[in-house]
């Protein structure tokens, strides 16, 4: 652990220059540049809005804002992108870093955290723009927003731990890559993003307790559009849950290092 | 200082495979594991670099040369054995690494420096000594994508030895764009080497190896087959490439301390090998510019459709000083039958500056040693050249001048 800590402090340089990059060669000559980071984002949520509005807006209780459903939509969208970008970008980063991970020696430890790093600039803006579109449609933010860095370090945590172990085994397995991309958008539409947990099934309902995003799409919910703390509860199911696949991961990892550039 | 800045011990690499992936995983969790098959592509490999010492790895394709380098840098893990570094690696192997085209020459200078552990702020020390070496102009502050090949060699190169290792690993038959740079390039690893860089020498050329190292190590099918003086390995080396089925390779002490090595099929053999005066008497010391016979008589020891004589006079460090064959001079024996003796004489004047010299003789059956090898020998002879009776001139070669002086 001592070591890893080490080495990332060692290649901080790195990291920050890695991340600089990526977000940079994302959007390099094209003329709108850093804006579809969170034009992409937004247009989905209009999309959603757009399709799903007439429908969901009636179901959103205790809420007299007219955008109601945008505001719920955003939140959980920002929750969503996060760990669907972490989880995404991990599962294959070993693969796509092949040629460099078989040509020069660097801690290894330095992807994943450029990945989480370059994703959480992109959730950060996300969220700024976010904010920004709530005030416009009448919706100030609140003090239960300071829950926001936690939300947000947890919600990275978990995707890191969970992006991670994948990442490792996509080395060795690489359909690993392709049944996640399946499984994620399965995961997508079973945690209530576009839609409330009250409209389903209270059968169905049990089950979803059981994933670990719908708490996470929840707690960024109350925090940002009811305005009241995240639920205790599901924050300590999150917070052990993240601290376990980091940790399992991390373990993992070293066990897997040596042998990684063998098969790349 | 006695500890060796480089200490590789027993060291082995096996790829594994698994009859499934799920032992591997299943491994890594403590579980014992048979595997489906093993290839070790490296195996007891022990050797160390004292500080300023410099070595030359030399080995035919897949004798394990990368997979050494590797290791020893550190991206991949050995199965077995240790590698113990005493100070910085630098690698110029893979130039570019790491290099993204949408930044600029200097964006990536930094990035790339970043790869290899540096500061932002120790790169700013060198930044601009890195774009004077490039010297790639106004293109350092355009985005790489418009890089030619060789511009982006420049400005890898110039981050890669923007700061002196203890140990440079270079491979020598690396491309580093135009000539004119890679004299430079050339020149900076022998200023590193002056100033108690070590060495680390990938190459196929002996005279490379000869001129830039103090030992070499000759490496086939993954093990360590000689760590010595560069121009015995490059001996060894050179009889290993001609190696055929049933050819054998001997390696014997010569009196003057070198080793020997005759490699070949042996249809043919070199019998004796000497060098004759003006009046026909053997001799060991030669006068620059003096009128010699190198006399070679071979026996034939089974029937060779073509015989092609080949000799090679060798410096001190062996590197070729001269050498032809009678492929060349259009002088092939044909249909030589079993037991027939045959003796070349080759005059020739020794225009060639005073030392110690060698001849390497090879029966073969075209220009090359590598299509039918009856028989290669080094040091089959080694003679002195002294300068007694011409002008004073130090150099290799005897290129007597007429000087004109004109005072105007």
């Amino acid at each position: 652990m001592k070591e890893i800590l080490a080495a990332i402090w060692g290649y901080r340089h790195f990291i920050v220059s890695s991340i600089r990059n990526d977000l940079r060669s994302r959007f390099a000559r094209s003329k709108l540049g850093a804006l579809w980071m969170v034009l992409q984002p937004l247009a989905q949520v209009a999309i959603y809005a757009l399709v799903l509005s007439r429908i969901m807006a009636a179901k959103l209780p205790g809420i007299d804002n007219r955008y109601a459903y945008v505001i719920y939509l955003m939140a959980g969208m920002i929750a969503w992108s996060l760990f669907a970008e972490v989880v995404t970008r991990s599962l294959t980063m070993f693969v796509d870093s092949g040629n460099l991970m078989k040509k020069m020696a660097f801690p290894r430890v330095c992807l994943p955290i450029i990945i989480g790093g370059s994703s959480l600039v992109n959730n950060l803006l996300l969220l700024a723009t976010a904010v920004g579109v709530f005030l416009l449609i009448g919706h100030p933010p609140t003090l239960a927003m300071l829950w926001l860095p936690l939300l947000i370090g947890i919600n990275l945590a978990f995707g890191l731990g969970l992006g991670l172990i994948l990442g490792v085994l996509n080395v060795f397995v690489r359909d690993v890559a392709q049944v996640m991309t399946v499984v994620l958008q399965l995961l997508f539409w079973l945690t209530p993003v576009v839609y409330m947990p009250t409209i389903i099934p209270d059968r169905l309902r049990a089950i979803l307790e059981f994933n670990p995003m719908m708490h996470m799409v929840v707690a960024f919910q109350n925090v940002l559009l009811y305005g009241r703390a995240p639920g205790m509860n599901g924050l300590i199911v999150l917070s052990v849950a993240s601290t376990v696949l980091l940790l399992f991961a991390l373990f993992l990892f070293r066990r897997a290092a040596p042998e990684m550039v063998d098969v790349l | 200082m006695n500890e060796p800045l480089l200490a590789v011990r027993e060291l082995g690499k096996a790829f594994r495979e698994y009859r499934s992936e799920w032992q591997r995983f299943a491994g890594w969790f403590g579980f014992r594991v048979s595997t489906k098959s093993e290839s070790w592509v490296l195996r007891d490999i022990s050797f160390s670099v004292a500080p300023r010492e410099s070595i030359g790895i030399v080995g035919q394709n897949g004798a394990g040369k990368s997979t050494l380098l590797k290791l020893i840098t550190g991206t991949l893990k050995g199965t077995t054995g240790t590698v113990a570094v005493n100070g910085r690696i630098a690698a110029i192997l893979e130039l570019g690494m790491g290099f993204s085209p949408d930044l600029s020459g200097r964006e990536n200078v930094y990035h790339s420096a970043g790869l290899m552990g540096f500061s932002r702020q120790a790169i700013d020390d060198v930044i601009s000594e890195i774009e004077a070496f490039a010297e790639i102009g106004g293109y350092f502050d355009e985005p790489a994508r418009m890089y030619s090949t060789g511009m982006q060699m420049r400005v890898a190169f110039s981050v890669a030895t923007a700061f002196r290792p203890e140990i440079l690993i270079v491979d020598e038959a690396l491309s580093v764009g135009d000539a004119y740079f890679q004299h430079k390039c050339f020149k900076r690893i022998r200023e590193f080497r002056e100033q108690g860089t070590s060495l680390l020498i990938v190459s196929h050329d002996a005279n490379a190896v000869q001129s830039l190292c103090d030992r070499a190590i000759l490496l086939d099918s993954g093990r360590l087959l000689k760590d010595g003086d560069p121009a015995t390995v490059m001996d060894l080396y050179n009889a290993l490439i001609a190696e055929r089925e049933n050819s054998k390779i001997t390696i014997e002490q010569h009196a003057v301390g070198r080793e020997q090595t005759v490699s070949g099929t042996g249809e043919a053999t070199v019998e004796s090998v000497s060098l004759l005066n003006g009046q026909g008497q053997p001799i060991e010391l030669a006068d620059v510019g003096q009128s010699v016979t190198l006399r070679v008589t071979v026996l034939a020891c089974g029937d060779i459709p073509r015989l092609v004589l080949g000799y090679m006079i060798k410096d001190r460090l062996g590197q070729a000083v001269y050498g032809t064959n009678t492929h060349y001079t259009k002088q092939v024996l044909v249909d030589v039958k079993e037991g027939t003796r045959v003796q070349f004489d080759v005059a020739f004047d020794m225009n060639i500056g005073p030392g110690s010299y060698s001849i390497s003789t090879a029966l073969v059956s075209t220009e090359t040693h590598l299509v039918n090898n009856y028989e290669w020998r080094d040091l089959a002879l080694v003679f002195n050249v002294s300068n007694l009776s011409k002008i004073t001139f130090v150099g290799q070669a005897w290129v007597p001048p007429a000087i004109e002086v004109f005072r105007l």
